[in-house]
């Protein structure tokens, strides 16, 4: 399904023949919500390319649709005008093909299941044998960093325990795209660099696609190969910065020269899309 | 052992103010069977301990009702018609038919007010209007209705019993399946999960804290509804028939004796639902 053969396909085959066909091409994307007081433009007019293996974050001030446009890729949300595709498909169809994972900003355990419960739980529902949920829960589980935990209960974890237990659960049905909204919003700065620097391993090993949701600078400096500054009011992508750095980064990079300009730019992007009220 | 003190306490405090009503409320009869025997004003010593062992007191006091206990339950063949153990297994029956059959309706009804639109708009007042007639006014119909479709017995109080029962049932399964938030409803959808999958995985197990708080107030309710269910079939058998023939006699040791026969075994029921709770969420992991 994700090589473009078929009707649609040969028109697609003169660009994608040297570069690798989009996993998401959003183009002239409008999301309104009609709420009680008035349209809400959530996204104006939003044109992003994302290929396969990269890693990409969205910043910007709250509200400015990240969050949404993360959901329209995962067909949680309904553009109300422009195309997206996911894998050549819509989004729906992506979704009903098990295109993504998904990781929320709460880790949203199942205090009833055990870890290795909660990871099993995409699995049971896309049905995979006994024999196979148990090796998938082991593996992922190593992936995180929380071998042997696999038998405790939620509410036995640390909250950055819990949310990495998330990741395994986004991770244990193999998607190739990992969408994740602010996955470590909630936690504290040493936290934090220790999970940003696993999930760039984690990254690396799997090549998977990702869609990261920050508030933070370093953060989206430090993960990306590129960043996606937003502005609110309507929302809409203001720059967009395809990173120098190279894959391997060891935390201490966020002190190299390139790293500061990036984290510059970003900064200026983002003042910028504030307009004077900054 | 911590909660022992405050609850003895509580007992004792209720045990003495009952035995100070039953001496102001049996002394009338005291002071009427001495002026009715031209004698003086009896000492009010004597009034007091006259109080106490009445034959028809209107109001018991604690150790005849708990004498009467005693008797009906252990001193007594659980065969004797006038045994409590007898009357409170007949009860007992209605109330479980009942009660089963109530929590399997309300469960029923939960499970399509939450699929179904049309359910969820329509179902909902017609078991708020059915809560607000009284159950003493429709308890003779159903019996004499169902009398009539030749069931008698313990089957028409089971259904006046799971009629008070479905009630609390269906209000706390449809907040308990309900009760997932969308975050979880959208990680369910992000797998491509099925309505069936979304209940069973995550609707059910999050509604199980609400089922269980809404079978203690359905179990009391069904003994309600049993005890109302054995009013009007003529005093046969059952707690409410010991009440009832207790109230033709004038028995008020009797009726209080039935009373509290009723209130232990309520309490019963409702311990050992806490308890299967107890297990239930343990084994679930949701006890910490
Ligand atoms: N379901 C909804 N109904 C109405 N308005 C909505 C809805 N969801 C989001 N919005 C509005 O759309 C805009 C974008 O919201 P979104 O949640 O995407 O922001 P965000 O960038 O993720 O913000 P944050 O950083 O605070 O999470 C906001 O103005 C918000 O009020
Ligand atoms: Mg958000």
């Amino acid at each position: 399904m994700r090589d473009l053969t078929g009707p649609e396909g040969d028109g697609l085959m003169k660009d994608t023949i040297n570069a690798a066909a989009p996993v998401i091409e959003a183009r002239n994307l409008n999301l309104t919500f009609d709420t009680a007081d008035g349209a809400v433009h959530a996204l104006k007019d939003v044109n992003l390319t994302i290929g396969k293996g990269e890693f990409v974050s969205f910043i910007g001030p709250s509200g400015c649709g990240k969050t949404t446009f993360l959901r329209c890729i995962a067909a949680l949300e309904t553009p109300t005008a422009g195309t997206l595709t996911v894998n050549g498909m819509t989004p729906d169809e992506a979704r009903k093909s098990r295109a993504y994972g998904y990781v929320f900003q709460a880790a949203g355990l199942y205090p009833w299941r055990t870890i290795a419960g909660n990871i099993k739980l995409p699995l049971e529902i896309m049905g995979f044998d006994r024999a196979e949920q148990e090796s998938r829960v082991e593996r992922v589980l190593e992936l995180v960093e929380l071998k042997g935990f696999g038998k405790k209960f939620p509410w036995q974890l640390s909250g950055g325990m819990q949310q990495r237990a998330s990741i395994a659960r986004a991770l244990a049905f193999d998607a190739d795209l990992l969408l994740m909204d602010e996955p470590f919003g909630a936690l504290d700065e040493i936290v934090r660099d220790r999970l940003n620097e696993e999930l760039l391993k984690l990254w690396a090993r799997t090549e998977k696609t990702i869609g990261f949701v920050t508030h933070s600078i370093p953060e989206a400096v430090y993960l990306s190969t590129k960043i996606v500054v937003m502005s609110p009011r309507p929302g809409r992508i203001t720059d967009v910065i395809d990173s120098p750095l190279p894959k391997e980064r060891p935390l201490d990079i966020r002190d190299s020269r390139e790293f500061i300009e990036i984290a510059h730019r970003v900064r200026e992007g983002l003042r910028a899309g504030h307009g004077d009220d900054m | 052992m911590r909660n022992i003190l405050p609850i003895l306490t509580v007992v004792a405090t209720i045990v003495v103010l009952w035995y100070l009503a039953a001496v102001k409320l049996n002394s009338a009869w005291v002071y009427d069977q001495a002026t009715r025997a031209g004698a003086d004003m009896p000492a009010f010593s004597q009034v007091v301990s006259e109080t106490m062992n009445q034959d028809r007191p209107v109001l018991p006091t604690p150790h005849q009702v708990g004498a009467e206990l005693w008797k009906s339950t252990v001193g007594m063949a659980v065969t004797s018609k006038r045994s409590l153990v007898y009357h409170g297994w007949v009860t007992i029956s209605a109330t479980l038919l009942g009660f089963a059959i109530g929590t399997g309706l309300g469960v029923l009804l939960a499970v399509g007010i939450i699929h179904n639109r049309a359910m969820d708009m329509s179902v909902m007042p017609w078991a708020i209007a059915s809560q607000t007639i009284p159950i003493l006014a429709i308890a003779p119909m159903i019996i004499v209705v169902l009398n009539s479709l030749g069931l008698q017995g313990l089957v028409p109080k089971a259904i006046i019993s799971a009629y008070l029962s479905f009630f609390p049932v269906v209000v706390g399964m449809v907040k308990g399946l309900r009760s997932p938030d969308q975050m979880q409803l959208d990680l369910l959808k992000t797998y491509n999960a099925s309505a069936a999958g979304a209940f069973w995985k995550l609707r059910v197990p999050s509604s199980m804290p609400y089922l269980f708080a809404s079978l203690k107030v359905g179990i009391a309710a069904s003994l309600v509804g049993a005890i109302v269910g054995e009013l009007p079939t003529g005093a046969v058998a059952g707690l409410g028939a010991r009440l009832l023939s207790g109230s033709y006699y004038g028995q008020t040791v009797q009726i209080w004796a039935a009373l509290f026969a009723a209130a232990i075994v309520a309490a019963g029921m409702v311990i050992v639902i806490g308890l299967i709770e107890k297990g239930t969420l343990r084994r679930m992991g949701m006890v910490r």
